[in-house]
């Protein structure tokens, strides 16, 4: 395969502008990936900072009332600021601070990622700037109040559907315009070469973890590993190091919104086609001319009209499977694994339980499923309360 | 030699950009003849995208505009068939990449050939990814524009000597968009460029007044206007004829003045 490229995928389709940079933060990445020194201070950060290894945790409530395969789950929502993306911010705001960048930026949807980003800056003591959809300010305005907290700047987009997309594009207008001193810390797998290379690595230890904690408890591989999909991070990172093992069958849950036959929707792999954006040629929601289309889901970190290059890849050539999980769906399953295990995740995770509730009685008792939880829920308690029409005066 | 190239023989260009589609394409007709008739050189021809992510506030407001109101690939193409009725200026279309993807290259480069479109530039396809458009611009006899950035230093020979049609200078960091002052040394970019190649440059981003613009023509072979023009668009919407004429006019005068 080319450099940057998961068969036709990936790339690196952006400005001339910010071409050296990416060729930079390549040979960058390449050095420190193989410096010991480098290596030995993430793995602290990861163990005494961000709390890794996470728990693989038996479900054994939910495996009962299911009644078929053993559910484990990964508890990503246990890291430090909640969700697995610490594991990426850490990697890259060390590399950054390696390059001797001062200043840290990145776009967010939910704000998990624009926490952890602000969490690293304020650990590492850099500059942070944050830019976030005005609509997911609104609908997560906590997460903004912690990136403030942490000492970040968060800029509200206003631009186009004001969401993730629209994030993006003003991080990257924003790393354009001042590259020398600054480090874009993209929060998923997806935009140019290396990026997606990059996180994917970085989240990767997921996997890692996951593969050897569960043949420790089961003594054989799952029959299914089952994430939640936006851009796709947390699911490459729960899928990676199981891509060889054939018999395990990965599963990837895209936001279905109101449904798939609706317009309400971010089901980039059940509805989208194969086109440029952001960076990546992979599968985008776009419509007959060729232009973005707005995407919608209840969950602010799926809220995304593509999907990383590396799971396009995975899609076509079949070895990983993206199941669309509608809003209703997310919601039920969020109250579900509240109920049932006293865990509240994020509402993005609750796709990945709303799937496994669907598969899980009609696979054997032997065999087990691990499903990511990629975060946890207290970001979405609120807005969770505004869907069912319950009023909460905080 | 390729038209794009022949209209800097002995002349400074002025390279106005318009935004197809703002207010509605059959005033891009018009404002494109306007300007030709005002003494532009080349004119480039935005074909609007939803996240024009190089882009400032002026030229994003009028993507935004332009697909409010309907714009289609299919409806372009009347208009330029209808510019082509009036002037044959040199024209070239500038876009992102996905709208071109998304059409087919085959299919749009031979709609280029077909209505003598004569350049593509596209902020999102550098030199490491320029191979699949180019392939099949050049069958259709269209040139691929490069840009060079503040940023590309020891790129700049490798996309200079693959470059053209004329090299697309970019003459500062960020998006496009009116700018007070430039600092960026673009003599010592030039300099670079004319080492290994003859293909013309011009340079864009941030140019609004005459005085920048003779400035720059000085510099280089010629300079690029986008977002000044899409604001006189957007002050006068379908009365922009006559200010854009006048303004595209006084901008020749400067860049012929730099000679």
């Amino acid at each position: 395969m080319k450099k940057g490229r998961y068969g036709i995928y990936g790339g690196q389709y952006i400005s001339e502008t910010l071409m050296n940079e990416l060729i930079h933060l390549e040979e960058q990445y390449e050095y420190y990936k193989k410096d010991p020194a480098f290596n030995e201070e993430l793995h602290r950060l990861l163990v005494e900072y961000a709390g890794r290894p996470s728990l693989l945790y038996y479900a054994e409530k939910m495996t009962k009332d299911l009644g078929g395969a053993k559910i484990y789950l990964k508890r990503e929502d246990l890291n430090h600021t909640g969700a697995h993306k610490i594991n990426n911010v850490l990697g890259q705001a060390l590399l950054a601070k390696k390059m001797g960048k001062t200043r840290l930026i990145a776009e967010t949807g939910a704000g998990q990622h624009g926490v952890a980003t602000a969490t690293a800056a304020a650990l590492f003591g850099m500059e942070c700037e944050i830019f976030m959809g005005k609509e997911d300010t609104d609908r997560q305005a906590l997460n903004v109040y912690r990136m403030e907290l942490l000492g970040a700047k968060v800029h509200a987009v206003t631009s186009g559907t004001m969401t993730l997309k629209d994030a993006v594009n003003e991080a990257m207008r924003e790393w354009s315009t001042r590259v020398s001193d600054t480090h874009y810390v993209l929060g998923s797998v997806m935009g140019p070469h290396p990026f997606p290379m990059i996180v994917r690595d970085f989240q990767s230890v997921i996997s890692q973890e996951a593969r050897a904690q569960i043949l420790e408890k089961e003594g054989k591989l799952p029959k299914a590993v089952v994430a939640c999909v936006g851009g796709g991070s947390n699911a490459i990172g729960m899928f990676y190091n199981f891509i060889p093992d054939e018999g395990v069958q990965l599963i990837g849950c895209e936001a279905a919104g109101k449904g798939v036959d609706t317009d309400k929707h971010a089901a980039t792999i059940a509805r989208g086609s194969v086109g440029i954006f952001h960076g990546m040629k992979s599968y985008f929601c776009q419509d007959e001319q060729g232009q973005i289309a707005p995407v919608y889901s209840i969950s602010a970190g799926l809220d995304y009209p593509g999907i990383g290059p590396e799971h396009a890849y995975l899609h076509d050539s079949g070895r990983a499977t993206y199941v669309p999980v509608t809003d209703d769906e997310a919601v039920e399953a969020f109250e579900y694994l509240a109920r049932t295990e006293g865990i509240i995740c994020a509402i993005e995770s609750a796709h990945a339980v709303a799937h496994v509730k669907k598969i899980a009685g009609s696979m054997s008792k032997d065999d087990s499923i691990i499903v990511c939880l990629s975060g946890r829920g207290d970001k979405d308690v609120a807005a969770i309360a505004r869907y069912k029409g319950v009023d909460l005066h905080e | 030699m390729s038209k794009i190239t022949d209209a800097f023989k002995d002349t400074k260009a002025f390279i106005p950009f318009i935004t197809a589609g703002d207010p509605c394409l059959s005033k891009t007709v018009e404002y494109v003849v306007q300007m030709a008739k005002a003494g532009a050189d080349i004119i480039e021809i935005g074909i609007p995208f939803s996240d024009p992510t190089a882009e400032g506030v002026v030229i994003q407001d009028a993507n935004i505009r332009a697909l409010a109101n309907g714009f289609t690939m299919e409806g372009l193409f009347d208009a330029v068939k209808q510019i082509r009725t009036q002037t044959d200026i040199p024209l070239i279309f500038m876009t992102y990449i996905n709208p071109v993807f998304h059409y087919g290259y085959e299919a749009f480069f031979a709609k280029c050939q077909e209505l003598s479109v004569n350049g593509f530039i596209s902020p999102d396809v550098p030199f490491e990814e320029k191979e699949e458009v180019e392939e099949v611009a050049k069958k259709y006899g269209v040139d691929v524009i490069s840009m060079i950035s503040p940023t590309s230093e020891e790129r700049i020979a490798r996309i200079a000597k693959e470059a053209t049609g004329f090299i697309y200078v970019v003459s500062s960091m960020g998006v496009t968009g009116v700018r007070s002052e430039i600092h960026t040394d673009l003599a010592k970019i030039i300099e670079k460029i004319r080492s290994v190649t003859d293909v013309p440059c011009a340079i864009g981003f941030g140019i609004s007044t005459p005085e920048q613009a003779e400035k720059m023509a000085a510099l280089a072979d010629g300079a690029i206007v986008g977002s000044a023009i899409v604001k006189i668009v957007a002050e006068y919407k379908e009365e922009a004829a006559q200010p854009l004429y006048d303004y595209v006019a006084s901008m020749k005068q400067a860049v012929l003045a730099a000679r």
